[in-house]
């Protein structure tokens, strides 16, 4: 019984610091309609701030108080810094390059806090009060876990009177509504938006600030909690704040017995639950479906196959790659490599986020699916390299066609969340079914067929493979059954009207999507002699995001450029300075707000000039 | 020749009675119009020809076979084009290609992944581009055209499936008058031409005096005239509807 009580508590206490999170990520979102991935690492800085800050005071209780409002203040004042400086140039580019520039955010963020604070985690000494226990059915509960339960109901309460009670509250709900509306009836909108993330960014830092006496502030901790808040959010509806306070309490309870009654699957539970509640309520527990943002933003450009000059480049670069071995060293081939099967693995989010209008959170889950399959047809079933590089793209795509039923209902951020989720439960399987998979050891020793294992030999299989795989994808998205594709993407009405039928199209993309990624995880297997968890990482899929977003999704050009400058940036960056992500984080926001279409896109666009799309 | 006749079509959400024992019919070569007051129910009945709203009771015969019932895909196989009233065209793609996916669909050609889409049936694109008058805009991308264009567009994707039976809802929504005049005259030109038979609903009356054939009034879900222009103008019961007499009220002039 006193087991149970404890175990409860936990949950509630971790529920609170859940909420205030996701609270400010979902009244975000519901404002500006901007899906912000750098919110964890606004609570990331909370947790730096607050230790710096807390550090300095005194520890009394007030004086504890007092850090956490000035670390929220000023979180919020850097969340205003951001809002004002970034994201306020581009609410009128494409919501999917928003996305792109709180990635490099993230990245940013990430290096600054390294060099600020350093590599190791930072932890507060824990003053008498805090360590009080108070004696509860005969267990002993933290006085601080009681705070912290209390917090979340309090700050519920606080943000609906701010929300319900205020005249700035009503414009904040009228705008989630109808943010047209709201500017014609003379509302400044950007004070209004920048008042709202500087709300959503101090909520974050005082989260950060309160989990500190109970953890440390680290560098990983920014992906955690925004994986976490994004499930929150996305199970309580975007946009409803009721619904992320019973969804934060929904998961840390869960999570808080999971760990007892089921130790195996606590990794994945959260995003087993994310799953369960999508696929039965599309739209999360308390959320409506969401009214377009109107503007001719996300119109989409008129795709028109790529100008002969274009083809001409294309051929030189790839002559130019077959011929590369000649001179190249074997550091240069392993790269060039990795370059040829990046390309492969973005041309197929492309086809999926482009033309397939479905965004992929978690495009790793069919890279990671192909190269363990590649590994396992070796390893496990002693075949061929050739056999095992057909095994990797058909589990793939048989793995795609069974999940992709679920995943073509939805749509938007619910869609790209649920592939998410079957991600990171893909990830659990490969880390925790230790006895099959390995573990977080991998399987070693998938070395290519004994004809292929010169480095070079590999490298022009592998270009040949990739480059006929990008080509075969170009050419079904510019056979009908693509344009058809884009069709129930432009105007879903009119295609059902025409007799399309959407949910088909999207599942037959999904699977030639999953194939494709597939077959570049088994070829990456092969190229590193190893597979690992990591191959399903949810790094690796924003990988992947990265390059598609950079090169542009309007154009079948833009993944392959996007794939060849994100992995030759991203090498050189790694060997010439080790403030890599802060370099990339900053040539992304430099490029969101110069290339706001996109490399691919631009360049299209300037060719374009004088003339009519 | 009748296309399309519709019997004691009714519908009910909750306890309204949206549309009550509704009949009329359209032959080919004819445009009838659907008029009548906002929540006259004019919308409920077109989106139960359409496939999309299911009916509680009553018959909707295309050339003698019962619809009623069937999703928007089987009717739009069996010869019903439609027109939206907010154009609905497919943005990333040129006028030509537009009509090219409407023909794809309607050859059931999608499926298919090796040969370009653009290759596909030129001639009959372009042909029905020439109909709309949209012939010399054929490369251009649909997402750049004036809206006037973008309805005609979508009145030759509406005319890929080579209909027997055309709905338009509000098609001149959002045109500027001389506009709406030449598009429905446009339409009725194709109507005769062809032995089309067209439905629309229409709130603008110029149109609706000009160009159609006959014209059916509804009112609170019950059909309450119908025939010619001189006739429907003539009748008491409409003016009472649409000029607000006191007996009737929640009617509105145009």
């Amino acid at each position: 019984m006193g087991f149970i009580l404890v175990q409860f508590l936990t949950g509630l206490a971790s529920a609170s610091s859940l909420f205030l999170v996701a609270a400010g990520l979902t009244v975000i979102f519901g404002v500006t309609r901007v899906v912000n991935f750098a919110h964890g690492s606004l609570y990331m800085l909370g947790a730096y701030l607050g230790w710096t800050i807390l550090s300095a005071l005194p520890r009394d209780p007030a004086w504890f108080a007092l850090g956490v409002v000035l670390t929220g203040a000023g979180v919020a004042a850097i969340g205003m810094t951001i809002e004002t400086t970034l994201l306020r140039r581009i609410y009128k580019a494409p919501e999917l390059l928003q996305l792109l520039a709180t990635f490099g955010v993230v990245l940013i963020v990430q290096d600054v806090v390294l060099k600020v604070w350093g590599p190791d985690d930072l932890t507060l000494p824990r003053p008498r009060w805090m360590r009080a226990f108070v004696t509860i059915a005969d267990q002993r509960v933290p006085v601080y876990d009681l705070l912290t339960i209390a917090i979340g109901p309090l700050m519920l309460l606080g943000l609906w009177l701010l929300f319900t009670r205020t005249r700035w509250g009503t414009l904040v709900r009228a705008a989630t509504q109808d943010r047209e509306m709201v500017a014609a009836l003379g509302v400044d909108q950007r004070r209004l938006f920048t008042a709202v993330f500087a709300l959503g960014a101090g909520l974050a830092g005082i989260g950060g600030a309160l989990a500190l006496p109970d953890g440390s502030a680290n560098g990983q901790m920014d992906l955690t909690v925004i994986t976490d808040a994004f499930v929150v959010v996305v199970v309580g509806g975007l946009g409803s704040l009721p619904g992320a306070f019973l969804a934060s309490l929904t998961i840390a309870l869960l999570q808080a017995f999971g760990i007892v009654l089921f130790p195996k699957i606590t990794l994945v539970l959260v995003f087993i639950v994310m799953a369960v509640v999508l696929v039965l309520r599309p739209n999360g527990l308390l959320g409506r479906p969401l009214a377009a943002a109107r503007g001719d933003a996300n119109t989409p450009a008129l795709v028109r196959a790529a100008v002969p000059a274009l083809r001409w480049l294309g051929a030189a670069v790839l002559l130019l790659a077959a011929l590369a071995p000649l001179f190249a060293g074997p550091f240069a081939l392993s790269v060039l490599t990795e370059m040829a099967i990046a390309m492969l693995f973005a041309a197929s989010l492309h086809a999926m986020m482009g033309p397939g209008g479905m965004v992929s959170f978690g495009h790793a889950a069919w890279f990671g699916l192909g190269a363990y399959g590649a590994a396992f047809a070796v390893k496990g079933l002693a075949l061929s390299m050739p056999a095992a590089l057909i095994i990797a793209p058909a589990g793939a795509a048989l793995a795609a066609l069974l999940f992709g039923g679920f995943v073509v209902r939805l749509s938007g951020v619910y869609l790209a969340m649920l592939t998410l989720a079957f991600a990171q439960i893909v990830w659990a399987i490969m880390f925790q079914a230790v006895s099959v998979t390995g573990g977080d050891n991998g399987i070693l020793g998938v070395w290519p067929a004994a004809w292929a294992t010169d480095p070079r030999t590999y490298y022009w299989l592998t270009l040949a493979i990739c480059t006929a795989g990008v080509l075969l994808l170009r050419r079904i998205l510019y056979a009908p059954f693509g344009y058809a594709l884009r069709a129930a993407r432009d105007s879903e009405t009119r295609a059902a009207a025409i007799g399309l039928n959407a949910a088909w199209l999207r599942l037959a993309a999904l699977v030639m999507a999953g194939a494709a990624a597939g077959l570049a995880g088994g070829l990456t297997a092969f190229a590193k002699g190893s597979v690992f968890p990591g191959y399903v990482s949810i790094g690796r899929s924003v990988d992947a995001l990265l390059m598609v977003l950079l090169g542009g999704v309007q154009s079948m050009a833009g993944p392959v450029a996007g794939a060849l400058v994100y992995t030759g940036l991203f090498d050189i960056l790694l060997m010439v300075t080790d403030l890599w992500r802060l370099v990339l984080g900053l040539s992304i926001v430099a490029l969101v707000l110069i290339f706001p279409q996109g490399i691919a896109g631009t360049v299209h666009r300037l060719w374009l000039r004088g003339r009519e799309a | 020749m009748t296309v399309l006749a519709v019997a004691g079509l009714v519908k009910s959400f909750g306890g309204v009675q949206a549309v009550n024992g509704v009949s009329f019919s359209v032959a080919a070569g004819e445009m009838l119009a659907l008029i009548g007051p906002n929540g006259a129910g004019k919308s409920t009945c077109f989106n139960m020809l359409n496939g999309q709203i299911k009916p509680d009771s009553g018959r909707i015969a295309l050339n003698g076979r019962n619809i009623a019932g069937l999703s928007p895909n089987r009717v739009w196989r069996l010869g019903v084009g439609r027109t939206f009233q907010i154009a609905a065209t497919f943005a990333s793609m040129t006028v030509r290609e537009n009509v090219q996916v409407a023909l794809l669909a309607h050859r059931r050609h999608i499926w298919r992944f090796w040969r370009p889409a653009a290759a596909w049936f030129v001639p009959e694109a372009d042909a029905l581009l020439t109909q709309v008058g949209m012939r010399d805009q054929a490369e251009r991308a649909a997402s750049v055209l004036a809206y006037g264009d973008l309805k005609r567009l979508e009145l030759a994707i509406a005319l890929a499936n080579a209909p027997r039976l055309l709905l338009m809802d509000e098609p001149t929504a959002g045109m500027a008058p001389a506009e709406r005049t030449a598009l429905m005259q446009l339409t009725r030109s194709l109507a005769s031409r062809q032995g089309l038979a067209v439905l629309f609903t229409e709130h603008d009356m110029d149109v609706v005096f000009g160009v159609a054939t006959r014209i059916v009034v509804l009112n609170r879900g019950e059909l309450i005239a119908e025939g010619d222009g001189p006739t429907i103008r003539a009748d008491p019961r409409v003016r009472a509807v649409y000029l607000g007499s006191g007996v009737t009220s929640g009617g509105h002039r145009c």
